[in-house]
């Protein structure tokens, strides 16, 4: 037993060393000295009004924010779509087509980059939000289609083919029977699609357009000076998003499934 | 395999969006990165269509090169063993804990995934910086006048890299650990074993898969990188993302980033090729969702 004591001090000092510097992000946000630093010298916001009134980082928000939900929105579209075919036909070589769809993950962000910028200027194309957003999307596809396609396989096949067998044509079945059973899915992978698109900086430096930034590529811009006390503030505001967004979607959907 | 089945196009539809994202965003510009790092960079920006070896010359005779990738395969490698190390013992505490919010301790591991990278490896200067916590700790305690400085150097660098990959070291541990049959362990002691002896001949073997898989997407993701080495390291923290990075962003010299890209994929590949060869992919699909 004393081992396992051991183990757990263990486990909460990992724990302490993963979220404490989060936490003291959290904490510096709220300091009312000019540096960005310790020592605390008194509780404020103006740091948050500062943040608000910054025009770069409110259009770095903006875009970050548009560039997310778009993201979202097609990786999850071609990452049902292509779940579907896997899962639910016979398809000739699967093995290669999935690990092919996984490749992003498997080929550093870094080649991933330089590669679609020299792409472009084979084509002669400029860079612009819609290859970001291409990009983005292109990073995200894979953890789409294996959420999805985890759940896709939960869901039994009765269910479509009873409703195929009453009349239901496949556009009916797909919108009335699968994706309403998919739903569970379609939310964890879109909101995986957000949060990766929403905190990418390898390969956003790369590809954003000239003098548009996202809210990762102005911090990064930031860090170049100091650490201002602003950047905690965007800290704060950032977690708040990424963190309380998706357990509070979480939090919500346990009390309706409870409720009902 | 039935023959006669005709062939069914409906699920080409399908898959038709995806798998032409793939091969026009990876599959032809890993293409393209081949093809120009035979060109020749001529100015700022500006570059010759050619069939020339230079830049791989360059590449293979320049000991710079050399020093970096050797340099990043250290920083991969002590990474990779320290996560192992840091990550192997929570995991099996989450895996076997009679705790009733075991739900709670998972939501955390997975919690970071979601707080952006870049405030992550920044939190690191509050910690160790000048103004950072620690030295704000030993100055009020009196033990220095002058902060001491422990940021922008190799150590803050592997602090900040295994801070932000270490979650990926414990799940993958953790759901090879969960799949291990609950009765084996208390089994090999039945029949004489130490607890320690039944640990490192049942369990450890059993959960190799998971620590193998967890080492390597920490060794290809640090390998990777370039943006921490920027924020937390000093002039001489660079790794081969760097050079990658300084070639196209700063030089513009495309034709040299594309060769050394094309040498990062390889070699990061040969890691990967390794990798499935002996454990197969499959472990790591398991992992990512």
């Amino acid at each position: 037993m004393r081992a396992w004591n051991l183990i757990k001090i263990y486990t909460v000092l990992v724990y302490i060393f993963m979220f404490a510097p989060v936490a003291v992000v959290l904490l510096l946000a709220f300091n009312s000295s000019q540096f960005g630093g310790f020592p605390i010298e008194g509780f404020s916001l103006r740091w948050f009004a500062k943040l608000f009134e910054n025009e770069a980082i409110m259009r770095a928000f903006e875009t970050s924010l548009i560039l997310g939900v778009l993201t979202a929105f097609f990786a999850t579209t071609l990452g049902i779509l292509a779940s579907l075919a896997l899962v639910r036909y016979k398809v000739p070589g699967k093995e290669w087509i999935t690990t092919l769809l996984i490749s992003p993950v498997l080929v550093p962000e870094t080649v991933l980059a330089v590669g679609l910028l020299i792409f472009l200027r084979w084509l002669s194309m400029p860079r612009s939000f819609a290859v970001l957003l291409l990009g983005h999307t292109m990073i995200a596809l894979p953890f789409v289609v294996l959420v999805v396609q985890a759940r896709l396989v939960g869901i039994r096949k009765e269910y479509e083919e009873a409703a195929r067998s009453l009349g239901a044509n496949p556009l009916q079945t797909f919108f009335q029977v699968t994706l309403p059973l998919l739903m569970p899915a379609v939310f964890a992978g879109a909101l995986f699609a957000f949060t990766i698109s929403f905190d990418n900086i390898t390969a956003t430096i790369f590809w954003r357009p000239a003098g548009s930034e996202t809210v990762p590529t102005q911090i990064f811009g930031m860090l170049r000076n100091s650490v201002s006390p602003e950047i905690n503030a965007l800290g704060f505001v950032m977690i708040v998003i990424t963190v309380g967004v998706p357990l509070m979607a979480g939090g919500l959907a346990r009390y309706f499934a409870r409720k009902r | 395999m039935a023959k006669a089945t005709a062939f069914d196009p409906r699920p080409w539809y399908l898959l038709s969006p995806a798998l032409l994202a793939i091969a026009f965003l990876v599959i032809a510009p890993i293409c393209f990165i081949l093809v120009y790092s035979f060109y020749i960079n001529v100015d700022l920006g500006v570059d010759e269509v050619a069939f020339q070896f230079g830049n791989w010359q360059d590449l293979l005779t320049d000991s710079y090169y050399h020093n970096a990738i050797w340099k990043t395969f250290r920083m991969a490698v002590i990474v990779t063993v320290l996560a192992a190390f840091l990550g192997y013992i929570p995991a099996y505490f989450i895996a076997h804990t009679n705790f009733r919010r075991k739900w709670l301790l998972l939501l955390l591991l997975i919690l970071p995934f979601w707080v952006s990278f870049i405030i992550r490896t920044m939190s690191w200067i509050h910690i160790m910086g000048n103004q950072g916590a620690i030295n704000g700790v030993l100055i009020w305690l009196g033990l220095t006048d002058e902060p001491i400085s422990m940021m922008y150097n190799e150590f803050a660098v592997i602090v900040g890299f295994i801070h932000v990959f270490l979650p990926y070291m414990i799940l993958n541990v953790y759901v090879s650990l969960e799949g291990i049959d609950r009765n084996l362990e208390p089994a090999a002691r039945t029949l004489g074993c130490t607890p320690w002896q039944a640990f490192r001949e049942v369990t450890l073997p059993l959960s190799l898969p998971g620590l193998a898989a967890g080492s390597l997407l920490v060794f290809v993701l640090t390998a990777g990188s370039y943006v921490t080495p920027i924020i937390l390291g000093g002039p001489n923290d660079f790794l081969f993302g760097n050079l990658i990075y300084d070639a196209v962003v700063s030089e513009l010299n495309w034709p040299m980033g594309a060769t050394l890209s094309f040498t990062l994929l390889f070699l990061l590949g040969i890691v990967v090729v390794i990798y499935s060869r002996f454990m197969g992919l499959n472990q790591l699909y398991k992992a990512l969702s």
